[in-house]
């Protein structure tokens, strides 16, 4: 699956990005809590979230991830999206509720990220 | 590998959201420099992020700063208080004490502290209330 296919199934609204829609995704990540984000997910994870503000846009470059999207037709402010163009990320708005997003990206084929193994276990490389 | 000895700081300032994250993301840029590969540089810049938003929410500001040597990478997080009474309960996931403005950012679900232990190779946290905190990632490299 690439970023495209997410743009189809959500009929969402691509704010930067178009250039790189032919990018892999493997499994998505749904949460506007960034640490259970930076707790589990992996670069070619989805990040579906309500957060607007710059921390989002942080963790994804903290996580090597590829694309947002925002949720319920929020659109974030244009230093955000700048910032997010520099890192070369996709990023994407939904006009449908986070709930429905994820339903319609499962429906689609789209995947969960693995949750993180148990304290003390080995991590995910 | 090997990579080069290599120290730096920033100082982070108690409640300034706006720039929360850019010390972390130059660390992040810095080692991705030096040729840390992909996995270490995750996890490092994860540690850092968390600790950097944990000066931010918690502490009256300090320092984050970072050594690599061929022997590995060193993060360290030190504040000028309030300190930690009870670091048992601040490493369980899902304990906080962060207000709504921390959550409004999206962090202060509790996670930061297991976040940095679980992500680093060694992890070190002494805290004294009404001085201060010191906590210490290590990430060994080769």
């Amino acid at each position: 699956m690439v970023i495209a296919d997410l743009v189809r199934l959500l009929d969402a609204q691509v704010l930067c990005g178009q250039d790189r829609l032919d990018t892999p995704v493997v499994s998505a990540c749904c949460s506007d809590l960034m640490s259970d984000v930076l707790a589990f997910v992996s670069e070619k994870t989805v990040l579906l979230t309500g957060l607007t503000n710059m921390h989002a846009v942080r963790t994804a470059e903290i996580l090597d991830l590829k694309c947002l999207i925002f949720a319920r037709g929020k659109v974030p402010g244009d230093d955000i999206l700048a910032r997010a163009d520099e890192l070369g990320l996709v990023v994407l708005c939904s006009r449908h509720t986070m709930f429905t997003s994820a339903g319609l990206l499962y429906a689609g084929g789209l995947r969960g990220a693995a949750l993180p193994e148990d304290e003390g276990a080995p991590r995910a490389g | 590998m090997s990579a080069p000895a290599f120290t730096r700081g920033f100082d982070i300032e108690s409640q300034d959201y706006e720039r929360a994250g850019e010390a972390s993301a130059s660390i992040k840029q810095a080692l991705r420099q030096l040729g840390i590969g992909a996995d270490i540089l995750r996890r490092v810049s994860v540690v850092a992020y968390e600790a950097e938003m944990n000066l931010v929410i918690h502490s009256l500001g300090g320092q984050l700063s970072i050594r690599v040597d061929p022997e590995g990478i060193v993060l360290t997080a030190e504040d000028r208080g309030p300190g930690i009474s009870d670091i048992e309960s601040a490493m369980r996931a899902g304990f906080s004490t962060a207000d709504d403005r921390a959550r409004d950012m999206g962090f202060g679900a509790g996670m930061g502290l297991p976040n940095m232990r679980r992500n680093a190779d060694e992890f070190l946290i002494e805290s004294r209330p009404g001085v201060g905190t010191r906590l210490e990632a290590r990430f060994h490299l080769g």
